[in-house]
């Protein structure tokens, strides 16, 4: 990819891959029409699209350090806020947030403000100022401004944990994805995922990525509205959904009021395969406290500033104000999902408890609903299960369940839309993880060899090797993260709420008061994080160890301790030590003005 | 006042005055969800409902461009913004 030539194309590239992959579910339809196989769609969706994926990287192969660690800064806003986007919405987004909503409301859109409302802090806060740094990473930025290894080393620590817990969560889900499209055993799809992801960000660092990440984001979006505006069109619930459930979700508190939300005993609980939920919360009500809203939506927001995979995308952008704007951007394409899958949760919901529609299986007789194809699929598949705990022969609302995932890879079968749709979805789900972890890989592997090798161990180190040691890391974390994952430890959400958690613990404070505190100093950052990561993680050990927590902090929002910890500790280490000397005061002058050189220039 | 100290004293107004307006939409209102629900909103939508599924969401699209363009604006008018050649 020749640069500048490359860059002006940008929009007919893109438009072409849009046109080519909409070609590509079409004749999908066609062949699906002429008799070809769900499983040999499925198959060709997800060979199709991650061998697009693979060419981009392999085309965007580089031997430039600037290239390879931040696009050669010259990303248009509006591209890297795709790119953004697709880095940012991850498996969990794409798969889990829909049934999350699905199954409990209110308490859990806390996560659509957090994860949204966080950008703001992104723009005002930080995003802007470290473009005008010039640095690769995040720790790069934190090791310049307080200089000292001890401060540089610290991010890198708080980095790794944070984005090494997500990491494993999104190529457990690469390799869900993959098994089911490619119909083999998960410990081997885990590996088939990796070497997906691997293959977007190897030859090409961040060059690779950002632009895999754009066309990921292209199959992502298609892939997650097709479905929505066309069961809701099939249903006749509007053309527009956004603007026209009004009545729909009307309809479903009058569901609920009407059958009640029935607790089921423990002993009949038990019965219900692991992983499957009932609905037993409010779907449009206010059902959680301010402060549960509140906490867990502030806790996402901090995080959402503090993730270096997310702060990373701003350094691709060609200047401080195209950095600004791009947040922006990066907002707006997310909320085009975010904004959906409320809608999705509903009509599924609706699609199922409502008895007045042909889909409904609540009030059929058990016998009915156990002919159903598509409940014999999904069921098979340990994602749906009914049982008549009462006895009397029909399905109530407490006696169906249904995994989180179900609500976005089943709805589109329930509603009875061709199976290309669910191949679709299938290659969607996988953009979005694949997407994602390429980015936090990234993230970890450049933060290790950029400040640790260079900066700490051999700082003569030439660049061909520097990139050697960036991509032998790559992989190895790369096999690192797929082994734990392989062995399927922790469900995917959790730990993808742990992982902001544990940056915003570490990491808020030191970066924000390193820009907007002069007198913020390197002895006040090194306690800032290593206090704030002890602390949020000793919480989060104590809460899951039996520990009673206080102040209404749960292990979904821990990072709210540990940040309070981090940001009292810098400040009083900070106080009680020397200030930073006048030329860190000079940098930090400099960082706050767009013109000028970049403090650390070409590196 | 240099010149540099009054434009960050500008860029430090305008992100408090972005900082109070993110406050309303990301947690003030939720501080009310309960009473705010009983009433119909956009679209038809519960109010709160509507807030966290779009409401807040757009809002926070809005106010990052906004942002943007002021900042820029105080950028030009202290004569910090950047060259298009660097």
């Amino acid at each position: 990819m020749k640069s500048t030539n490359f860059i002006d194309n940008l929009p007919r590239v893109y438009g072409i891959y849009t046109g080519g992959f909409i070609g590509f579910i079409i004749i999908m339809a066609i062949a699906e029409q002429m008799g070809m196989t769900a499983k040999a769609i499925g198959i060709a969706f997800v060979a199709f699209t991650v061998f697009i994926y693979a060419l981009i990287g392999w085309l965007s192969r580089t031997a430039q350090a600037d290239a390879y660690y931040v696009a050669g800064r010259q990303v248009p806003t509006v591209f890297n806020g795709m790119a953004t986007a697709a880095d940012w919405m991850s498996g969990a987004s794409f798969v889990a947030m829909a049934g999350g909503i699905y199954f409990k409301g209110y308490g859990y859109m806390a996560l659509l403000v957090g994860w949204t409302g966080g950008y703001v802090l992104v723009a005002s806060l930080l995003a802007p100022y470290l473009r005008k740094f010039g640095c690769y990473t995040v720790p790069d930025f934190i090791g310049t401004r307080y200089g000292g290894n001890l401060a540089r080393f610290s991010a890198v620590v708080v980095l790794t944990v944070a984005s090494f817990t997500y990491v494993t969560a999104q190529i457990n889900a690469t390799g869900t994805i993959a098994s089911v499209a490619l119909d083999i055993p998960f410990q081997y799809a885990v590996y088939i995922g990796l070497i997906s992801i691997l293959l977007c960000s190897m030859l090409g660092g961040m060059r690779g990525v950002t632009w895999t990440q754009v066309a990921q984001y292209i199959v992502l979006i298609i892939a997650y509205l097709l479905p929505v505006f066309w069961i809701s069109n099939k249903m006749g619930a509007g053309f527009f959904p956004h603007f026209m459930l009004a009545d729909e979700v009307a309809r479903i508190g009058e569901l609920e009021s009407q059958f009640g939300f029935v607790k089921n005993s423990a002993a009949d609980l038990a019965t219900v395969p692991k992983g499957l939920a009932g609905i037993t919360k409010a779907h449009s009500a206010v059902n959680a406290t301010p402060w549960a809203f509140i906490s867990l939506a502030l806790a996402m927001m901090m995080g959402t500033a503090s993730l270096p995979h997310v702060m990373m995308r701003y350094f691709t952008t060609p200047s401080v104000k195209a950095a600004r704007k791009s947040v922006g951007w990066s907002l707006f394409f997310i909320f085009l999902l975010y904004s959906s899958a409320p809608m999705l949760a509903t009509l599924s919901k609706l699609s199922l408890i409502d008895p007045t529609l042909s889909t409904g299986i609540i009030g059929k007789s058990v016998a009915e609903v156990q002919a159903i194809d598509w409940y014999q699929n999904w069921n098979s598949a340990n994602l749906m299960f009914i049982s008549d705990f009462n006895g009397n022969g029909t399905v109530e609302l407490n006696e169906f369940f249904m995994g989180g995932k179900a609500v976005v890879l089943a709805t589109p079968e329930i509603a009875g839309l061709p199976y290309v749709i669910s191949g679709l979805v299938a290659a969607g789900g996988m953009a979005a993880a694949m997407s994602t972890a390429d980015g936090l890989i990234l993230a970890i592997a450049n933060a290790i060899s950029h400040d640790v090798y260079y900066k700490i161990i051999d700082p003569k180190a030439e660049t061909a090797k520097r990139l050697v040691v960036a991509r032998v890391l790559l992989v190895v974390i790369g096999f690192a993260g797929a082994t734990i994952a392989a062995m399927e430890i922790q469900g995917i959400l959790g730990s993808v709420i742990w992982a902001f958690d544990f940056a915003m613990s570490g990491l808020f404070f030191p970066l924000v008061l390193g820009v907007w505190w002069k007198r913020a100093n390197r002895q006040g950052a090194v306690a800032g994080m290593l206090g704030g990561l002890a602390a949020g993680t000793w919480y989060l050990v104590w809460v899951r160890t039996g520990g009673s927590g206080f102040l209404g902090i749960t292990q979904l929002t821990f990072g709210i301790f540990g940040s309070a910890v981090s940001l009292v500790a810098m400040v009083v280490v900070s106080l009680m030590t020397q200030e930073p000397d006048k030329a860190t005061q000079k940098m930090v002058d400099e960082v706050r003005v767009p013109s000028g050189k970049t403090i650390l220039g070409k590196q | 006042m240099s010149n540099q100290e009054k434009h960050w004293e500008k860029s430090r107004g305008l992100l408090m005055i972005t900082l109070a307006i993110w406050f309303v939409f990301s947690i003030g209102i939720f501080l009310f969800g309960a009473e705010m629900n009983e009433v119909t909103g956009p679209f038809g939508y519960p109010w709160t409902y509507w807030f966290t599924c779009q409401g807040s969401l757009g809002a926070f699209v809005i106010l990052i461009f906004w942002f943007a363009n002021r900042q820029e604006k105080i950028d030009e008018e202290f004569g910090f913004s950047e060259r298009e050649d660097e």
